[in-house]
């Protein structure tokens, strides 16, 4: 855990929001209001056409360097973010930190001021550790962009911002929908960010389900949801489902006996979801074990929206990435007339 | 199609419901003429948002186009982005038909500048290559910046170089003139027509 971890949402806000309310990094959805989540759906929505297009580019961030900083593996986030960044016409650079710099004793710090030497104007962050995106926007030059990809257990917005929107496509909003989230709670970064997403902009109820192993402390309380460890009880009437992925890699003691054990507690069946509102879509973040969170037949079922929800996460990052790039270019512009002898030395 | 909020300061009334309609009428006129002398049968008619899209509507109607409306956003075009940051309300771009070796008439309400359509060009050979393009505008005034001229207008205003004019609708249409709105001082102007 890095000590500047924020714990407030207030202290979140305030490094992420320019003086007008302006998204400047995006590294936590805690402290940001219903009004400014809706208004990257809302904005996510009008880069969906960018897809039909011959040519998939838009203008937006040509001239911007996006950086994607990769201290944690993954193909899928890293994969769409680069295409999100392409698609708004931004050179991208994909940097492997653990086979790189840090490898030879270089830290953090150095290698943040040589990218910024080299004129990066976003950089987008996986870490293992919480709060690794955090500091990075806190130590980060004042024109430098900072967006969450993952960090550890704590937050990871844009799959979240990316499952409010494929929610918001099938059911219209949110208002009285009931919405369950299955699996690891204790290790996931995407459930924390989806809870608070989800009570932001105001569903019914959150139910989380699991066995008690991965389920925080006084969830409940902490949270602000309804805590179920039999898989049937918790999937009655819901609207939808959100499965979250066994993070092996992150469960350093005892949590699940096996994962044989875990399907046949807290799998999703086909006889398992028909106890489920008749609309319910099932979601999962990726990768999908297959015979351990579901079974194949749901993953590829009619209910699942999964592929969907990769789609959709281009649309969302694009907004969120161009959010940023927007703040940023006011903030150069005002920079640079309060300045304009400094602005062209920089 | 939302009703259109009051949009702009001072605002008076230019031209009202009937004399629009009229110059629409007329440029469905000209259009017809002009389509069929380079012999497009069924052209595609794309109305720039929000604005050209009401006046597109129309023409698409007088001129019993058959193929679907389409219509552009440019915001993620626009030329200003750097300077006064990302438009708030974007709507997805939508064209029904794929514009290959069709030809286009590309719909505003209001030519100033030339920026939007310039962004307009370039949002639609992002979709494909047409086989022609032309541009059908409601009002035509001063102030171009860039070398755009339109093939069909609808009326030409006389304006001061800082009033404003601005498309009214979706129904009835009326055309409003007026000083800009406080706050974004000529800012939207740049692109905006």
């Amino acid at each position: 855990m890095i000590p500047n971890s924020p714990s407030q949402p207030a202290q979140a806000a305030a490094l992420q929001l320019d003086a007008d309310g302006n998204l400047k990094h995006f590294l936590t959805l805690d402290g940001l209001d219903r009004a400014l989540l809706t208004d990257i759906l809302d904005r996510a929505e009008g880069f969906l056409g960018v897809a039909q297009q011959a040519v998939k580019k838009v203008p937006l961030c040509r001239g911007k360097i996006i950086a994607n900083l990769f201290f944690e593996t993954s193909t899928r986030t890293r994969t769409t973010f680069e295409l999100a960044a392409k698609r708004l016409s931004a050179d991208v650079l994909n940097l492997n930190i653990s086979t790189s710099a840090t490898a030879k004793g270089e830290t953090l710090l150095d290698t943040l001021r040589n990218l910024e030497a080299m004129h990066v104007d976003m950089f987008v962050v996986r870490h293992a550790d919480s709060g690794a995106a955090h500091f990075i926007a806190t130590h980060a030059a004042p024109s430098v962009a900072v967006i969450n990809a993952g960090d550890g257990c704590y937050a990871h917005p844009t799959q979240a911002m990316l499952d409010m929107f494929t929610i918001r496509a099938h059911k219209g909003g949110f208002a009285g929908l009931t919405v369950a989230i299955i699996g690891d709670i204790l290790h996931s970064r995407v459930a924390r960010s989806q809870i608070t997403a989800l009570n932001t902009l105001g569903v019914a109820e959150v139910r989380v389900i699991g066995p008690s192993t991965l389920i925080p402390a006084r969830a409940q309380q902490a949270l602000g949801v309804r805590v179920f460890h039999d898989l049937r009880a918790g999937l009655r009437g819901v609207d939808v489902i959100i499965l979250l992925r066994l993070q092996h890699e992150r469960m350093t003691g005892g949590f699940l006996p096996s994962e044989h054990e875990y399907f046949h507690l807290f799998g999703l069946t086909e006889k398992r979801l028909s106890l489920a509102a008749p609309d319910v879509i099932v979601m999962h973040p990726g990768p999908i074990n297959r015979g351990v969170e579901m079974d194949s037949s749901v993953a590829d079922g009619e209910r699942s929206v999964i592929l969907e929800q990769v789609s959709n996460g281009l649309a969302v990052r694009m907004a969120v990435m161009s959010m940023c790039i927007s703040t940023q270019n006011l903030w150069l512009r005002a920079a640079g007339e309060t300045a304009p002898a400094e602005a062209a030395d920089a | 199609m939302t009703p259109n909020e009051p949009p702009i300061a001072n605002t008076a009334l230019f031209r009202d419901a009937a004399a629009v309609e009229t110059a629409i009428a007329r440029m469905s006129q000209e259009l017809q003429a002009l389509l069929r002398a380079r012999g497009a049968t069924s052209a595609l008619m794309i109305g720039i948002h929000t604005g050209g899209v009401w006046v597109a509507e129309r023409l698409h109607a007088l001129l019993g186009l058959t193929e679907p409306l389409g219509h552009l956003d440019i915001s993620f075009y626009r030329d200003d982005f750097t300077r006064i940051g990302m438009h708030p309300r974007v709507r997805p771009s939508h064209l029904p038909v794929a514009v290959d070796d069709r030809h286009v008439v590309l719909v505003d309400d209001v030519l100033q500048s030339g920026r939007t359509i310039r962004a307009a060009l370039n949002v639609l050979f992002d979709y494909g290559r047409p086989a022609s393009v032309l541009l059908a505008v409601l009002a035509e005034r001063g102030g171009r910046e860039l070398p755009i001229e339109p093939n069909v207008v609808g009326l030409h205003a006389d304006l001061a170089p800082g009033e404003h004019l601005k498309l009214a609708g979706p129904d009835p249409l009326t055309l409003h003139r007026g000083s800009p709105p406080a706050g974004r001082s000529g800012g939207s102007e740049a692109a905006g027509s």
